[in-house]
């Protein structure tokens, strides 16, 4: 079997589990009582939050490996090998107990090793004409390095000294992490969009520049907005402050080119993979905008600690980053060629996610201006009173997740469906 | 131009990096963590109680922020905190920890709470919007 297809099935199966495991947790953190003894939530949310981790990194590396035509054998097989490990650990109760890297600490050593070997075949030097997207590739993979590394840092005792150092510096590398995928990701959607329309210059562009170097820097600088309410030293906060604020840029050019975008939206429409690229869009400026808000430390006071953070997290991940995913495999497994039915199929079902997951977005959001009101101007209010007042709208959330759980379930299945190798005489691979 | 301003920025973020680590802390001398404490950072990983709880606003929403719990005057005795653990509640699974486990864990969130608050106050916001400490 080609190992690459492989690893198009086995970061889709992750999808499908993030989806299903998150709409089970939900259910299991609205009725505990019926869930306890059989799947609590506590044994749910590691499966929820590793299989989006890794699909999020899987589908990262697999759509960059093989655009650039970079790909390493050893790299997917030890990375797919110890990601069905984890999973097994998780059946038996074996937990490692850190945010996002739910599993036993042991098992990063393969990981490690797995994102080595990509990138020993990855890292190559870059020419002076490179395209955007390879400066943005490589960013990722390198940082993706760093704050792995960074991860694992709460190993040596010194680290664990001081809670608040831990903290901090766990929340560090997460926020940063975050970025590096991100970065991986978005230049996903420049080559896509370089593809598509066949110009290559989208990816020369000042603009296009610009904000590969804006959002490195927020990469490296602004992830303080994680621990604004720990008491650490007061210039930390105001670096992560005056970084997030850079980010008003992004927000003015996307007003700025809203005319240009509809106008692409307009000329593409017929294709499936732009209409991801055009969904997500759509939650760059919704999420970037929230984002940008709770980085304001006098709002972050109100929004730490609540559902506005699951938002913004679910926003991103479902809304951005699986939305592009899903256009750079459907490039890859050519869905634009499927039958018109099986294109319509598409195409409603990204409807369907959009709808559901603008439900989901904003039931979060109103559960966590409850949740920052009550908890934090009334603090004599007990946690039990908090929850109690924000239960119908996360009752709602709920009901949103199903949809979006239809929605990704489609096109997964769609896509694991129509995953074995073709050839079309249509689409265009680019090389550098 | 773009290698070396890429360079320069990879730099400032290792310089940034090390002095976040030896500087961040605002805890002059931060108390160290005994066995006890060490072990009961252990049951806390291993049973994944970050799934459901939060320290320092960092965690799962199913149970209550636990940053500050050990010195509430209601719930911060060693007896109300290991009922919860051992008894567990309606949301609560019971995790069938040891007299042992139950006790680190205890001596656990004593540290965390001894290195800090997790609310804002009001009075620390400034009308800048950053805070003031």
């Amino acid at each position: 079997m080609n190992l690459q297809r492989l690893f198009i099935r086995f970061a889709l199966v992750m999808l499908l589990v993030t989806v299903l495991a998150g709409v089970i947790a939900s259910f299991a953190f609205l009725f505990p009582a019926s869930f306890n003894s059989v799947l609590p939530f506590h044994q749910l949310r590691p499966v929820h939050a590793s299989a989006a981790l890794f699909w999020i990194i899987t589908g990262a590396a697999c759509c960059v490996g093989y655009f650039s035509g970079r790909q390493s054998k050893a790299f997917m097989v030890i990375w797919m090998i110890t990601i069905a490990v984890i999973f097994l650990n998780y059946g038996f109760n074996n937990y490692g107990g850190r945010e996002y890297w739910e599993f036993p600490a042991y098992l990063n050593l393969p990981l490690l090793v797995a994102w080595l070997f990509f990138m020993v075949v990855f890292l190559k030097r870059l020419p002076k004409d490179a395209p955007v997207y390879y400066w943005m590739w490589t960013s990722g993979v390198l940082f993706f390095l760093i704050t792995f590394l960074e991860q694992n840092l709460w190993h040596i005792p010194w680290f664990r000294e001081s809670f608040l150092r831990e903290v901090t510096v766990q929340w560090k590398a997460n926020g940063s992490m975050v970025g590096a995928w991100n970065q991986m990701i978005n230049g996903l959607s420049v080559y896509l969009l370089v593809a598509i329309s066949g110009n290559a210059g989208l990816a020369q562009k000042k603009k296009t520049w610009f904000l590969f170097f804006l959002g490195l820097f927020n990469l490296m600088f602004n992830w303080g907005h994680h621990v604004y309410n720990v008491p650490n030293s007061n210039w930390m906060r105001g670096v992560a402050y005056a970084v997030s604020m850079t980010e008003w840029v992004i927000i003015i050019l996307i007003i700025r080119s809203f005319k240009s975008s509809l106008s692409a939206a307009r000329k593409f429409r017929h294709l499936v993979v732009y209409r991801f690229i055009s969904a997500a869009e759509f939650w760059v400026f919704a999420n970037l905008l929230l984002a940008l808000l709770m980085s304001i430390p006098a709002i972050n006071r109100y929004t730490h600690g609540t559902h506005i953070t699951v938002a913004h997290a679910m926003g991103t991940t479902i809304g951005i980053n699986t939305m592009l995913l899903l256009a750079a495999f459907g490039y890859i497994l050519d869905v634009d060629n499927l039958s018109e039915r099986t294109r319509k199929w598409l195409q409603v079902a990204i409807r369907i996610n959009t709808v559901s997951l603008a439900v989901f977005w904003v039931a979060l959001i109103v559960a966590g201006l409850a949740k920052g009101y009550l908890s934090v101007d009334h603090p004599e209010n007990s946690f039990f009173d908090v929850m109690k007042a924000v239960r119908p709208y996360l009752e709602v959330f709920t009901a949103a997740g199903l949809g979006v759980m239809i929605a990704l379930g489609v096109i997964g299945v769609i896509y694991l469906r129509y995953s074995h190798e073709r050839h079309s005489a249509n689409k265009k691979e680019i090389t550098m | 131009m773009k290698f070396k301003l890429w360079v320069t920025l990879i730099i400032l973020f290792f310089i940034y990096s090390f002095y976040v680590y030896i500087y961040s802390c605002s805890e002059k001398q931060p108390i160290q963590p005994n066995a006890s404490v060490l072990s009961g950072w252990k049951v806390w990983q291993n049973k994944n109680c970050h799934t459901c709880h939060q320290l320092y606003g960092l965690g799962g929403y199913m149970g209550p922020d636990l940053t500050n719990i050990a010195s509430d005057a209601n719930k911060g005795s060693d007896e109300y905190m290991k009922t919860f653990m051992k008894y567990g509640t309606d949301k609560m699974p019971n995790l069938h920890l040891t007299e042992q486990e139950m006790t680190s864990l205890v001596s656990f969130l004593r540290w965390v709470d001894k290195s800090g608050k997790t609310r804002v106050p009001r009075e620390s916001v400034h009308w800048t919007g950053t805070y003031i400490f």
